[in-house]
């Protein structure tokens, strides 16, 4: 007898909602138990992690300045794995849209009227961001180059690009030598809301409504719909598959781009080492957990970003080390993946003379 | 009706007896035990790091060995610089710790913001230039104990080449690497020290990496600017001599480790903990060398003969003695120009913005 893995036939409309949250419970009692071999209380430690995620206002504003990003890198990551474009970029979209953004910032600031330099640095950062997405999404379409590695490549392409330039030609003239670009002048500042969440929140509360109405409610998102599902039958529906793609990607970069300018126009104010702490990587988690749904991201953001927030407690007052950070979010994602496994799939006992039927059916 | 008016006075009278109890706190305050004087680090790498981190870390338990319980020490580890650490640096801040160390350069702006914030919590900021009312900078001149272990390189390399993982081209990185070539080349002119930025302070396999590619080039011994000891593995495992950095990477890694110019933060740590508690902390730039003590040059390895250590302590007795210093003329950049006139002295603003490398280095500050 063997066990094997079988499709559903159809998948439970509760199971989509029920499963996340029992996920979420499974990851808890695992990290419980991994806290515990680490002589840690879990629900001191869980405690804690919440109290310092969400406890007073400042706490909560600065799990905002960490969910912002997640959200719109995870709503552009979760567009392009709609259509089954694997995008691993977003961490250097998000890089090169910071780096547009601070060109504008500091190299259009002199001549530029004031009131359009902002608008102007978040079209331009946009730009940058679906430019990024653009080239491998191009040579895709074109070429049939596999999209996974062309993206994750051009991430470090980014971040040397970004290197390059705050060590190099764009270093503070006044900085001392050290590296990082002068200050933005005020003009080209995001206002900030509380502490130092900023309007990035309002960008991605808009994004995440409009990508869902686009998604559910108009005919360019049932195509994408067609497209993710099968793209041979949207040839056969008569939908262009290269430039819907294209497309798709594009607004996915600019998604991620969006999230750049916000850390250098919301949070640094200058470009700089730590631009990105790893964001367009865990945007991938954030868009799993919510199911590439996006009205679920940002919530799905708030509790990641929660967690990276609240897991500075794990050593302030549980005196834990820091990979314990690190360790609680594999943690989160595994049950996440397995959840979305059985939601889709479920375990089948075959007896011996299935297993060999099956293996002749090519299962 | 009198009855309320009694009740009332009661009230007020109990109030303000109250009220005065409040007010004479104070006073009573020294019988009850003292709250301990709360001091937080903010860590780049982990203590474990055995480099750079590790030496921030026995300069903490410095502090508690001299305060005992009068102290409450803090740290959290593997902070990313730029603006993440704001957040960590003010949630120390906001939990009543009175006294902040960040131990890289990369936390000076969000010190800075944090600082303004909490006018009340002193900050004290490692290796960096920004200072206010209530935040210091504090580093040491590790150069003069480069400049001495480069004696001991330039004397013991064969293929007179060795080579340098770097971690940024910032002045700091670059003061170190032309104090060393200028100790190497002070015995041996024919030296060429090879660098390689990593461009991270603390990444084993990066630094690992980096000490590999020198050795395939050719280099004999492999110095560091870095947090780790692999550097220092890497040489050790091709059967080739390094000069450590930080910590005695000679306990670490072994006899292979000629010496190492390393941090003695405890006693930094231990004096402005001792200010703050007593009031007399003032922000000031500190920037002390071998004279302080707060820099030191580790014992040598074995393998280094009687006649380089005695070269080393002669340089050592003029540093330390104020006679000369390592950056006096005449000193030329990488491209021949001369940059320091025969007899002159670099002043300390030259040295903390240093931007070019001297003559003998092959690398390039962007």
């Amino acid at each position: 007898m063997t066990l094997v893995f079988e499709k559903r036939k159809t998948v439970s409309k509760t199971a989509i909602v029920v499963v996340p949250f029992i996920s979420f419970a499974v990851s808890l009692v695992l990290t419980g138990v991994l806290l515990v071999t680490f002589g840690a209380n879990p629900f001191e430690t869980f405690a804690a992690m919440f109290k310092g995620a969400f406890g007073s206002g400042r706490a909560f504003t600065e799990t905002l300045v960490k969910a912002i990003p997640l959200m719109l890198t995870g709503l552009g990551v979760a567009l392009a794995f709609k259509l089954r474009f694997w995008n691993i970029g977003a961490e250097g979209q998000l890089t090169l849209a910071g780096v547009a953004a601070t060109w504008v910032a500091v190299y259009w600031s002199p001549w530029l009227p004031a009131p359009i330099l902002l608008p102007m640095l978040v079209l331009v950062g946009c730009a940058a961001g679906a430019l990024w997405a653009g080239i491998p999404a191009l040579l895709k379409t074109s070429l049939k180059v596999d999209e996974t590695l062309v993206t994750l490549m051009l991430n470090y392409v980014a971040i040397l690009i970004s290197q390059f330039l705050y060590y190099g030609p764009w270093r503070d003239p006044k900085g001392f030598g050290f590296p990082g670009t002068e200050m933005f002048p005020k003009a080209a500042w995001f206002p900030r809301i509380a502490g130092r969440a900023h309007i990035g929140l309002y960008f991605a509360l808009v994004a995440a409504a409009v990508l869902w109405f686009v998604l559910q409610r108009t005919r360019w998102g049932f195509e994408l719909k067609v497209i993710g599902n099968s793209p041979k039958a949207a040839r056969y529906q008569g939908i262009s598959v290269e430039r819907n793609i294209l497309l798709a990607v594009l607004l996915s970069g600019a998604l991620c781009g969006l999230a750049g300018v916000g850390e250098v126009a919301g949070i640094s104010r200058r470009l700089q080492q730590g631009l990105s702490l790893g964001y367009g990587y865990t945007a991938i988690i954030v868009a799993w957990m919510a199911q590439l749904n996006p009205l679920a991201i940002p919530f799905v953001a708030i509790i990641m970003g929660g967690l990276l927030v609240g897991g500075d407690q794990v050593q302030m007052v549980m005196g834990l080390p820091s990979s314990m950070g690190l360790l609680m979010q594999g943690m989160m994602l595994f049950p996440m993946l397995a959840g979305s496994l059985f939601t889709e799939y479920r375990i089948k006992r075959m007896t011996g003379t299935q297993t060999r039927e099956a293996a002749r059916g090519g299962v | 009706m009198k009855k309320t008016l009694r009740i009332i006075c009661a009230l007020a009278i109990a109030l303000s007896v109250a009220g005065c109890a409040k007010k004479a706190e104070p006073v009573a305050a020294p019988a009850a035990p003292a709250a301990p004087y709360k001091v937080a680090f903010i860590y780049i790498g982990v203590p474990g790091d055995l480099g750079w981190t590790h030496e921030h870390d026995v300069g903490r338990l410095a502090l508690e060995a001299a305060f005992g319980d009068k102290v409450k020490t803090a740290f959290m580890e593997n902070v990313p610089e730029g603006p993440d650490a704001t957040r960590v640096i003010r949630q120390y801040a906001q939990d009543g710790y009175d006294m902040i160390f960040a131990t890289s350069f990369g936390y000076m702006d969000p010190m800075a913001e944090v600082a303004a914030e909490f006018p009340k919590v002193k900050f004290v900021h490692c290796s960096g230039y920004k200072t206010s009312e209530n935040m210091s900078t504090y580093f040491g001149r590790i150069y003069q104990a480069r400049y001495l272990s480069g004696i001991v390189a330039g004397k013991m390399t064969k293929t007179n080449i060795i080579g340098y993982p770097g971690a940024f081209p910032i002045p700091e990185v670059v003061r170190g690497i032309n104090a060393f070539t200028l100790g190497a080349r002070s015995v041996n002119p024919k030296v060429q020290v090879r660098v390689v930025w990593t461009n991270t302070w603390y990444d084993p396999v990066k630094e690992r990496e980096a000490a590999v590619a020198l050795l395939d080039a050719g280099a004999d011994i492999i110095a560091q600017h870095q947090d780790t000891v692999e550097p220092q593995k890497a040489a050790q495992e091709r059967g080739k001599f390094s000069i450590g950095y930080d910590s005695d990477m000679r306990k670490f890694v072994g006899d292979s480790v000629l010496t190492s110019p390393v941090w003695n933060w405890g006693v930094y740590y231990v004096d402005t903990v001792r200010k703050g508690m007593d009031g007399t902390w003032k922000s000031s730039q500190y920037w002390g060398g071998l004279s302080d003590d707060v820099v030191r040059l580790a014992d040598f390895s074995p393998a280094v003969p009687q006649d380089v250590r005695d070269l080393v302590s002669t340089q050592k007795v003029k540093i330390v003695g104020g006679t000369w210093d390592v950056f006096t003329g005449p000193i030329k950049d990488n491209s021949g120009k001369l940059r320091v006139n025969e007899g002159a002295k670099m002043s300390d603003e030259e040295l903390l913005s240093f931007a070019w490398l001297v003559e003998g280095v092959v690398g390039k500050v962007q």
